[in-house]
């Protein structure tokens, strides 16, 4: 069988707290991703959920190696780049790219749409300086976005809009993978449906795989066949959609759930059962011990503060989560 | 027959910019009982908060044009001195801002922010308001009060920071809540827990409350009415359940649609909106929506392009304005399952 296109494996960040003062010692660290595994086939979306500060950020920055990961694996297809240098990396940055959360603040307002999404060309030499202009026009259009307005700059255009001029910046090198971090929450509700559905005739046309970090449990559940929920550094569950959905093994993964805001639920009744997490997400500097989860779990017992529970088959789906009491 | 609590009546509010005048908020009307919630509702630019930011008087002193009424507890609004709208606001009207962090100053503690709000209104001395502020810090479920009053804003997580800003909101007792955007900057789980904060509060003490938010679940779980606004103006108004499962408003029912539900089909496409909302400088002569809208063509002549509607009642107190005079299932738009 072929290598997946992207297998990370036990893939650890942790980013040093100082001490204040001259000598600056390292006092503790902030265990951002701790240990996450997964897999990306090529064509496919993985969904990345969590509540900010989880680590969901962290790890997409990792795999597009915006940050060089404490320890683990990165496998893109079957070659490991956790720690490889720039030389290696620069051919790699034509697969994968990324398409960032907040368009304002992505986009450089002193270039031009045209010198925007036709750097990546300069930068890898790929199309002749003569050709370029057509191949830019070619990708605003492949956007949606008017071929003509290559000379405009990023504050001509609206919110979504220039989302999708990020867009055409990340396809322009025609990657494998992009990672996309937090795509439409920046943008009005009419508009995201827009961007979402772009995304996705993308994908279908040029079979990109995507793994797709975002908070909107909604919107991860419409654009990803496969979904992996994480909680301060760690995947506690792994499943099909539908299974993550319907049937969630994980207590936290079913507060998750329940705190979405539901239309048809409110207006016509027929609410599931509401769980109201109590406090905050701990410190990840200093994590409970055994289950993450268990300072805000209504489950926990003894064994929960012990021992950690291992990410493991729950039921007879492919559903894993990570939980000494799963839901069954 | 005796005046709503709150009523808004034909409110404008224009800023004269150097490329023209805009229309943020045009005509609009509204009334609101103690006790009840309305959900404001609508795309970023389309009015929503500069509207409700007129309620508390924040326009003046800026080079803002304000016209209309706004009668809140038998007077009105627009017409008191600075003085006395400085009297009321921040004691009967309160607001609760979107982001905590830029609403919140960095360099003061929280309890001497909460307790400058109470000390403002009250002539108490600042034992007495430090007291007051770390009841109301407990009230809003911040855990060690007492110790937390002397904290600064950042050393509080996004969900207890807007904790506060509630707290802030809540010392004097206000019987008119405004909450701008509340819960965008929230995870979810966050969110809940001030959703059931708010309405637990706001039954205790009876306060009205207007919403604004852009997230149409938010107010199908907590608003008795919404109101719909598009380009400065109100499109759709009526009870929350009416309005949600019989929008009239193509807007409205663009908006529904477009939500990717966590029940709904995976196999349908969203219907997004096309296009994007028109510019408040040059707003079309007709309806605002008529752009991007896929029921203009059921309209005969060209009504839509060139004449504004009304908002006119469809049944008992839901109001629309468009000029279709059908129910919008009884046309045939191509039809994707949703509520």
């Amino acid at each position: 069988m072929a290598a997946p296109l992207l297998e990370v494996r036990d893939l650890v960040m942790h980013f040093p707290v100082k001490s204040r003062g001259v000598i600056a010692r390292t006092v503790g660290h902030v265990k951002a991703v701790d240990g996450v595994s997964f897999t990306v086939e090529a064509g496919q979306s993985l969904g990345l959920v969590g509540e900010s500060g989880c680590g969901k950020t962290t790890t997409g920055r990792l795999i597009t190696r915006l940050q060089k990961p404490t320890s683990g694996q990165i496998l893109f297809e079957g070659q490991d780049i956790a720690q490889a240098g720039p030389r290696v990396l620069k051919p790699l940055r034509r697969e994968i790219q990324m398409i960032f959360q907040d368009p304002y603040t992505s986009l450089n307002p002193r270039q031009t749409v045209g010198e925007i999404v036709g750097a990546p060309l300069v930068i890898h030499k790929l199309v002749p300086a003569s050709q370029r202009l057509a191949r830019v026009q070619e990708l605003l259009e492949v956007v949606g976005l008017n071929p003509e307005h290559y000379n405009r700059y990023p504050h001509e255009f609206s919110g979504g809009q220039r989302q999708r001029i990020g867009i055409a910046r990340a396809l322009t090198l025609q990657p494998k993978l992009l990672v996309a971090d937090e795509p439409v929450s920046a943008l009005d509700v009419s508009i995201q449906a827009q961007v979402i559905n772009l995304m996705q005739d993308l994908q279908r046309e040029f079979n990109i795989a995507f793994l797709f970090i975002a908070h909107d449990l909604s919107i991860v559940r419409h654009f990803c066949p496969e979904v992996a929920v994480m909680y301060l550094g760690k995947i506690v569950e792994k499943a099909p959609r539908d299974e993550l959905y319907e049937h969630p093994k994980h207590p936290y993964t079913k507060a998750l759930l329940s705190a979405v805001p539901n239309i048809e639920q409110a207006v016509l009744g027929g609410r599931r059962e509401r769980i109201r997490l109590q406090g905050d997400v701990p410190s990840p500097i200093n994590p409970p011990s055994g289950c993450r989860f268990r300072t805000r779990c209504w489950k926990a017992q003894d064994i929960c503060a012990t021992t950690e529970p291992p990410l493991q088959k729950v039921g007879a789906g492919a559903d894993v989560a990570a939980c000494h009491f799963p839901e069954q | 027959m005796s005046r709503p609590f709150l009523s808004v009546a034909n409110l404008a509010v224009h800023f004269p910019t150097s490329d023209g005048l805009v229309r943020a908020t045009d005509g609009l009307s509204y009334t609101l009982e103690r006790g009840k919630t309305l959900g404001i509702v609508g795309e970023s630019g389309s009015g929503k908060s500069v509207s409700s930011s007129a309620i508390l008087g924040l326009h003046r002193g800026t080079n803002a044009q304000v016209s209309g009424e706004i009668w809140f507890d038998g007077t009105d609004l627009l017409s008191l001195s600075d003085e006395d709208m400085r009297r009321r606001r921040g004691k009967d009207v309160a607001m609760i801002f979107q982001d905590p962090l830029s609403a919140l100053h960095p360099y003061y503690r929280v309890g001497d922010q909460i307790s400058e709000a109470y000390l403002a209104h009250n002539q108490v001395s600042k034992r007495v308001a430090r007291a007051r502020t770390i009841e109301m810090l407990d009230r809003v479920g911040i855990p060690q009060p007492d110790r937390r009053v002397d904290d600064y804003p950042h050393q509080f997580s996004g969900g207890m920071r807007q904790r506060v800003m509630i707290a802030m909101a809540l010392i004097n007792d206000p019987i008119l809540l405004i909450a701008d955007e509340p819960t965008t900057a929230l995870d979810v789980t966050v969110q809940a827990q001030i959703l059931d904060l708010l309405q637990e509060l706001q039954r205790e003490f009876n306060t009205a409350l207007i919403m604004i938010t852009h997230d149409l679940g938010v107010i199908a779980e907590i608003a008795d009415d919404v109101l719909v606004m598009y380009a400065g103006r109100a499109v759709e108004y009526g009870a929350t359940r009416d309005l949600m499962t019989q929008p009239a408003m193509p807007y409205t029912w663009g908006l529904i649609q477009s939500i990717p539900d966590v029940t709904r089909s995976v196999d349908l496409p969203l219907r997004p909106i096309p296009g994007n909302p028109p510019s408040l400088l040059n707003q079309p002569p007709g309806c605002a929506f008529f752009a991007r809208c896929e029921y203009a063509q059921f309209v005969p002549g060209d009504r839509c392009a060139t004449t504004l509607p009304d908002l006119l009642p469809l049944s008992d107190g839901h109001l629309k304005r468009c000029h279709l005079d059908h129910d919008l299932a009884s046309y045939a738009v191509v039809e994707t399952g949703a509520i």
